[in-house]
């Protein structure tokens, strides 16, 4: 198992590094500077800005020194944000998106299990098309309409929840969590009903049923550890996807969080800022991957067989 | 097993707790309190008064800082700000400035004539980088110093005659020299704040930070979470501070301006910067006091290359202009929140009128058309619109391309690019036709008419006309009186709409919703708010038929 990591772990450098220069160059390739702006920038106000910056010095000269800078782990200034450094804004930012991503999956797993096991109980009957139904409507609403849906229901019409801000007012945490979820509760809740339908066919479960044990207890005793492998093995890339795509949640609902960054970086060609984010999500989705990974593997008897087998 | 049940009974239970019923709304608190919950627009770049741009950086610099002298909130006409009177010369080119005794920073020191002397040095110094440095430009041989042409500051005409005595002196007389001690590029700044944090040049140290910052205008900041809101509060230094009514501003940065209308409605702000389109015929249909518009002093228009065929040749832009029915375009597809222009300077600029040399014409259009070589559109080689992405320019350039299409049977592509890729193009002259709108920085017609001088920054159409830049450049800053001044800019302005370089499609307008509780916040052309002017009255509420 610990080689399985290492192994994994020692695969993730080329992929980040392979990031990190394709990024630098890209964002340096595209048309218009941090610098350009509506009102012409006078030739010497352009070329001071460019020596703060280090701009002024040859592409690859500038691809060593960010290379340097990021070894000590410090992600540069913004160009946007003068007097902010890359760091202290992803260090801002992570801890609400985190947050909100968290909520968000909590939200989709609650909601999604519960919908997907019981569907499974009793395929192809009502019982199974309401929530799946349901669900691959969930898939298909876009969060730039839920949210705002959501917000016209509960925050205008009913007035039950405040609309925006995050840890302001009471409550104004839960429709963000809510819209950003959604989606993922409905993937959740039939990644769980096939998980669930395959095990429920199983020899054992049959063994169980004939034992004589009430149905609550097979399910959650003897399906849910199984039937969930599927499940486990989609959290991984999903709190990544959280993560790095909750912008739209995040202007929705004026959210502080790291996905408003991420986006207008890069509309704003703050080279250091681009890199930083992009850097950063991409270690935390390698790194979302392998303990998904990992958690698989140790509830799945089969592969945690071939792990012993290898080791 | 254990696991799962843990999980799902925690995460049952966070989503539980989180949920509350909704409090007291912002406007509620902030009347009671004295608060003033506003919508920004945008998280600031920063504040520091001299690195920074932009409009909601703006609005913060101005609630922290003063000038030396502010703007009449009514009518934008200059009045005591840090200096409490000033003293011109009879030629217009020496004003002396008398700093008031009580101006104070916010670390209760005195603000005196030397800091100013050190906060130009600053704004004008070439290793600042500050992109508003033209904005001193005025000042004798300040232009040279910024250019790195002299190096000692001694030479530029900013002295401190005594602590609160401050002379300066111009290159011309320049009648709107006290609109731009309004603007925060002519700020001070606190010398001894910013030498603890770093070199007078630095663009990045942290001295903006609270707890840092020390400013002179009537608010302080009290916090700054990024991209979540900055609260200010009252100064207790500040000399006018009797006549601040309000205890503290908290600044939202509304980006998306549907939910910065949906938090208005929901009371959690008490003015939003925008109004989004579509929601603007509910507001009038309801006739709802709370939505406020009024012209703005900002032109928008099309940018034409005057070097790329066919749009070389005058007769072929006239009629283009000709061809456009602007009435339409701003009653349709701007839902009347646009005035229709037909000159690059918006009217009753201080009380300049631009000329009128057309109007919608599609009979002299075709006729121009014809002459030019292309009757009713035949043998036209294509034409193409550039814009930057945004819905509303893509309406616009739509209907310009319909009305081309059907009055003079000419066909246009338009095309869409990213801002920084249509900035690039722009400056590169990459185009033939581009979108783009210009919105002035002070109240006079110079600030539109010397985008146009030939080489400008900001020209970007080729046009180079000698007599026009006589005109900007000598003669109408050397104009005894206002009427002749503004009979120079009647003739130059005059010039370029006959020429054409650009084609002018209307004027804009600002518009806000205005909680009722609020009085203080005037319209006026510039869309300038003194917060210090602002008070709440918690007894007026929100027309509930709004909703």
């Amino acid at each position: 198992m610990l080689r399985f990591i290492f192994w994994r772990l020692i695969q993730a450098i080329p992929v980040i590094f392979v990031v990190i220069t394709a990024t630098f160059f890209l964002v340096r390739s595209a048309p218009g500077g941090p610098f350009d702006s509506e009102k012409a920038v006078l030739p010497e106000v352009k070329r001071a800005l460019e020596a703060q910056y280090k701009l002024d010095l040859p592409l690859h000269e500038q691809y060593f020194a960010y290379l340097s800078d990021l070894s000590n782990g410090d992600l540069g200034p913004s160009f946007k944000y003068p007097g902010r450094s890359v760091n202290e804004i992803l260090g801002s930012g992570l801890p609400v998106t985190a947050e909100l991503g968290l909520y968000a999956l909590s939200f989709a797993l609650l909601v999604g299990v519960f919908a997907g096991v019981f569907a499974a109980l009793k395929p192809n009957t009502r019982q199974d098309y309401i929530p799946m139904g349901l669900a691959m409507i969930g898939i298909c609403m876009p969060s730039f309409l839920l949210g705002p849906l959501l917000v016209l229901i509960f925050g205008i019409y009913l007035d039950w929840l405040p609309i925006a801000g995050w840890g302001d007012l009471p409550g104004d945490k839960i429709l963000p969590s809510i819209t950003l979820g959604s989606a993922y509760a409905a993937y959740i809740a039939r990644l769980s009903r096939a998980g669930m339908l395959e095990i429920l066919s199983q020899d054992y479960i049959r063994t169980a049923r004939a034992k004589g044990l009430p149905e609550w207890r097979v399910v959650t005793q003897h399906s849910l550890r199984g039937g969930l492998i599927p499940v486990i093995a989609f959290l991984g890339p999903a709190f990544a996807g959280l993560l790095a795509g909750s912008f739209v949640v995040e202007t929705i609902f004026q959210i502080p969080g790291l996905g408003r960054f991420y986006v207008q970086a890069a509309f704003n060609r703050d080279y250091t800022m681009i890199l930083g984010t992009t850097v950063f999500l991409s270690t935390l989705i390698v790194f979302f991957n392998l303990i998904s990974d990992v958690i698989a593997a140790w509830l799945n008897p089969r592969l945690r067989a071939q792990f012993k087998g290898a080791a | 097993m254990r696991f799962f049940q843990t999980f799902l009974t925690v995460s049952s239970l966070v989503v539980l707790l989180t949920a509350c019923s909704s409090g007291e709304s912002n406007v509620v608190s902030g009347n009671r309190e004295g608060l003033l919950h506003y919508g920004n627009g945008a998280e600031p770049q920063g504040l520091d008064p001299h690195v920074v741009t932009g409009v909601p950086e703006n609005h913060l610099i101005r609630a922290l800082f003063e000038g030396l002298a502010v703007k009449n909130p009514k009518t934008l006409e200059p009045e005591p700000g840090v200096a409490e009177r000033w003293d011109i010369s009879d030629d217009g080119t020496v004003y002396t400035f008398y700093i008031n005794p009580n101006a104070k920073w916010s670390n209760g020191e005195s603000i005196t004539a030397s800091d100013y002397v050190w906060s130009w040095n600053r704004a004008l110094h070439p290793d600042t980088g500050s992109l508003y440095a033209y904005m001193l430009y005025p000042i004798a041989n300040s232009e040279a110093y910024s250019k790195r042409e002299i190096t000692d500051f001694n030479e530029v005409g900013v002295k401190a005659l005594d602590d609160l005595t401050l002379e300066v002196t111009l290159n011309a007389p320049t009648p709107y020299f006290l609109q731009l001690m309004d603007h925060y590029s002519s700020f001070a700044v606190h010398p001894e704040t910013l030498m603890k944090h770093g070199k007078m040049t630095d663009r990045f140290t942290p001295w903006t930070r609270v707890g840092n910052i020390v400013s002179n205008g009537a608010f302080t900041l009290e916090e700054w979470s990024l991209n979540r809101r900055i609260v200010m509060k009252k100064s207790e230094h500040y000399w006018d501070r009797d006549n601040v009514a309000l205890n503290g501003v908290v600044f939202y940065p509304t980006e998306n301006v549907v939910s910065e209308e949906r938090m208005f409605r929901a009371e959690q702000l008490h003015y939003t910067q925008v109004v989004p389109l579509d929601k603007i015929p509910g507001y009038r249909e309801s006739a709802d006091p709370s939505y406020v518009q009024a012209p703005y002093l900002g032109t928008y228009y099309y940018l034409v290359n005057t070097d790329r065929p066919p749009v070389d040749n005058v007769l072929v832009r006239r009629a283009l202009s000709l061809a456009l029915d602007r009435d339409q375009l701003t009653r349709t597809v701007l839902q009347d929140t646009a005035i229709p222009a037909f000159s690059i300077t918006p009217p009753d600029t201080l009380g300049y009128n631009p000329p009128k040399l057309f109007d919608h014409d599609p009979e002299k259009a075709r006729q121009l058309l014809a002459e030019a070589g292309y009757p009713n559109g035949e043998g036209w080689p294509g034409l193409e619109i550039i814009y930057n992405t945004q819905e509303a320019h893509r309406k616009i350039a739509v209907a310009v391309q319909q009305m081309w299409k059907s009055e003079l049977n000419i066909d246009v592509t338009i095309a869409n690019q990213e801002w920084k890729v249509y900035l690039d193009s722009v400056s590169q002259r990459n185009f033939q036709v581009a979108r783009r709108g210009w919105i002035g920085d002070y109240v006079d017609a110079n600030n539109f008419l010397d985008l146009f001088i030939t080489e400008g920054g900001n020209n970007n159409t080729g046009y180079a006309n000698e007599v026009y830049d006589d005109i900007i450049l000598n003669r109408a800053p050397k104009a005894k009186t206002r009427e002749e001044r503004y009979g120079l800019f009647y003739e130059a302005e005059t010039m370029l709409m006959q020429e054409m370089p650009i084609i002018p499609i209307y004027t804009y307008t600002s518009k806000h919703l205005i909680h009722p509780s609020v009085e203080g916040i005037y319209p006026n052309l510039m869309d300038s708010l003194n917060l210090k002017y602002v008070r709440l009255h918690p007894e007026r509420r929100l027309n509930e038929e709004a909703d």
